[in-house]
């Protein structure tokens, strides 16, 4: 199976194969990045709608620049103004979207599973960009890329996932990756932050400390987190938090001594993770934003490079 | 046809533990006689030969959307759909546009279900003014018009006083209440079950503790005020059992299983099917078993379908955004015979919780088949296998996970107070 022609809709059901493949046309997008001109004529002539009816920065960013490296024709649609925020339903927002004759559409959504009812109702061809806790897919792939990048491999990796997991998509989409890949994964947050049976939906190793997720691991990746789950009972309070879930230059002590960290961004400095582990040697968070706009290219390339007729 | 005779069926007749081959003659709406097979003259005769003559079914739990959103549905399709489906009587829920709250409502409800003449509509009425949880409606003047039972369904009276005083004032006037148990400060912001289906697909979990508290809850305050207490479309294994306690102890309740309940799980909600999507949602195996033997051993009284038709407006949207509910008349036989084809129920326990039950249950004087008794029939092949699809629905809503299903086991005929109201024509 390739992906010409293919939805992507979340990392669930993509085959070892097919991320490899990504993973590798992503190294040639890097590359092409980094010229002076980073421009190539792959889709030339090709449409690709950037529907963001979700807050983003770096993600729609990073769509809308892979379109354009890729010479493709990007038009972004946002939240506040759009039709949506008039009563237009979801159905009529994709058809009429549809009607305009995009290739992609690219959709980001506050509600899990959006983006599949968009698929059902659109010829084009729907790349998930986060929907809801649901799935990232390619904010996994990013992330997937940025480890390989490091270790050379992903099979046999130790990968450590601190935070709020219940709200993550960013979580579930790496978790289903890595699985995918032959990485472990063990993952430690608040125990109100933790969804039900992860450790058997996922196939990972849901960790009771910090110690026992970081202990030994080759990437530690930590989870944005909103201040709203204080409000709705779920946290008492930030300091805390801090104290017990962030991450520092003293807990990356228990990881291998040449582990990575890892933010999805945005980064809540001196929460989650403390500012000078953020900026140290060990932080690769601007190797994965540089990366999701390689990965976004390769995917937008591989759906549409199949179908050139 | 004031007079006929359906001829040589298999009754099946709960309440009399009647299991045989008989002829039953019906002479003004009523059972005349029910005789030995024979032959008998008469050009409206049925021959029901090979065929199940059941009491009519009756669904007390059951949304028919009139007045105010005959969009979804009204009260003639809904008792099209109900007169297909073997029930003969419905108890109408009173979340209605307005609600339910007032006798003039009542008796509309009442008088358009006679007006269509398709089914028997019973309305129930809300517990409170606008199920808004703040002020009792006045259940003397909704039973005098008419009302067979109070909820305030969908939007449990929440506050434990109110709901108290609810079941003790319902005493005087002879009135069950029904109560839709769910805890809203848990449940909330769920939109399914909670468990490995709502992690893996990343939607907010609705607990089993969030109708298991309110189940323990209302349980209590039906034993302290020694009200009359029905636990609508029990969907949780610990639910079972509190109400199986409660009996026990002499609490004056029951309750109901919904056939979605006991045919699927939460597995069924995913790829997003807003065609599952219900409350209580679609539990796990352990709760879908646990729901099978409540009905089995009666812990759970009665089937009923919690039939909530909704248009592609509120379906075909984003999982979170789509209404609760499914429309469940026109298969609720088929899938109740399940229990006695796969899970072994015994069958005439499986017709009693569809007919003699739930009139146990709210004190109706429906759901048998006996001498001088009202005719209400169902005559059933159970060997004929159809296919549930969109052409078969007579509801206006077509919200129904089990489309594309095969079903076993189809109503041929049924017959409301002796007039013939849905005979099958296969084409």
């Amino acid at each position: 199976m390739s992906l010409a022609g293919q939805h992507f809709l979340g990392l669930r059901g993509v085959s070892a194969d097919i991320i490899h493949a990504i993973l590798d046309a992503s190294e040639g997008f890097r590359d092409i990045s980094r010229r002076t001109i980073k421009k190539v004529p792959t889709l030339r002539g090709r449409t690709v709608l950037n529907v963001f009816l979700e807050n983003s920065t770096r993600t729609r960013i990073s769509f809308e620049l892979a379109a354009k490296r890729l010479s493709a024709d990007g038009v972004n649609m946002s939240a506040s103004g759009s039709s949506t925020s008039k009563g237009e339903s979801l159905v009529d927002t994709a058809q009429t979207l549809d009607a305009m004759q995009a290739d992609v559409i690219v959709i980001r959504h506050g509600q899990s599973g959006a983006p599949q009812v968009i698929a059902k109702h659109v010829k084009a061809r729907v790349i998930n960009a986060g929907d809801g806790r649901h799935e990232h897919p390619t904010q996994g792939l990013l992330d997937m890329l940025t480890m390989r990048q490091r270790f050379g491999h992903l099979e046999g990796l130790q990968v450590a996932i601190v935070g709020d997991v219940t709200h993550s998509r960013v979580a579930r989409s790496n978790l289903i990756g890595l699985k995918t890949m032959g990485a472990q994964t063990r993952v430690f947050g608040p125990n109100t932050l933790m969804p039900r049976e992860l450790a058997e939906v996922y196939g990972t190793t849901v960790c009771t400390s910090l110690r026992e997720c970081l202990e030994g691991a080759h990437v530690v990746m930590t989870l944005r987190l909103q201040k709203e789950r204080m409000t709705s009972g779920l946290l008492p309070e930030l300091r805390e938090y801090s104290r017990v879930y962030g991450l520092n230059s003293n807990a990356m002590k228990l990881a291998r001594p040449d582990a990575i960290v890892m933010h999805p961004g945005p980064v809540n400095r001196g929460v989650e993770i403390s500012a000078e582990l953020m900026d140290g040697p060990q932080s690769v968070i601007l190797d994965q934003v540089e990366n999701g706009v390689a990965v976004r290219a390769a995917l937008l390339y591989l759906i549409l490079g199949g179908d050139e007729s | 046809m004031s007079e006929y005779w359906i001829v040589n069926g298999r009754l099946l007749d709960p309440a009399s533990k009647t299991d045989r081959v008989v002829d039953v003659r019906i002479a003004d709406g009523k059972i005349a006689e029910i005789a030995k097979p024979a032959t008998r003259k008469g050009a409206n005769n049925i021959d029901a030969s090979g065929k199940w003559v059941i009491p009519g079914i009756v669904d007390i739990h059951v949304h028919l959307r009139e007045p105010g959103q005959e969009y979804k549905e009204d009260i003639e399709s809904g008792s099209k759909a109900a007169a297909a489906g073997g029930v003969t009587t419905m108890v109408a829920m009173p979340n209605t546009k307005p609600v339910l709250h007032n006798a003039e409502l009542v008796k509309h409800v009442l008088r358009r279900g006679i007006e269509v003449g398709l089914a028997r509509v019973l309305p129930s009425a809300a517990v409170t003014m606008d199920q808004k949880g703040e002020r009792l409606t006045p259940f003397e003047e909704l039973k005098t018009a008419g009302a067979v039972a109070l909820t305030d369904d969908g939007n449990p009276v929440a506050d434990p006083k109110l709901f108290r005083s609810a079941l003790e004032y319902a005493k005087a006037f002879d009135l069950p209440v029904l109560t839709h148990a769910e805890e809203l400060g848990l449940s909330c912001c769920g939109s399914m079950h909670e468990g490995a289906v709502s992690t893996e697909l990343g939607l907010g979990g609705i607990p089993r503790v969030a109708e298991d508290v309110a189940v323990a809850r209302d349980i209590m305050l039906a034993e302290y005020t020694g009200g009359w207490l029905h636990v609508c479309h029990v969907s949780t294994a610990g639910a079972v059992d509190l109400i199986r306690q409660a009996k026990a102890r002499g609490v004056r309740v029951t309750g109901e299983g919904a056939p979605h309940h006991f045919a699927l799980t939460h597995d069924a909600v995913r790829g997003y099917q807003t065609f599952a999507k219900m409350s209580p949602p679609l539990r796990e195996e352990v709760d879908r078993v646990a729901v099978i033997e409540g009905l089995r051993d009666g812990t759970l009284d009665a089937i009923a379908t919690d039939h909530a038709p909704h248009s592609s407006l509120e379906k075909d949207v984003a999982f979170d955004d789509a209404a609760n509910g499914i429309i469940g008349l026109q298969t609720m036989l088929p899938l109740s015979l399940d229990l006695w084809r796969k899970e072994k129920m015994p069958l005439l326990d499986v017709i009693d919780r569809l007919t003699t039950g739930p009139a146990r249950c709210l004190n109706l004087p429906y759901g048998q088949i006996k001498q001088g008794g009202v005719a209400d029939i169902a005559i059933v092949d159970p060997n004929e296998t159809w296919l549930f699809d969109a052409s078969q629905i007579l509801s206006k809503s077509h919200n129904s996970p089990f489309l594309g299903h095969t079903m076993t086991g189809r109503v041929v005929c049924t017959i409301l107070e002796g007039k013939v109201v849905f005979t099958l024509t296969v084409s």
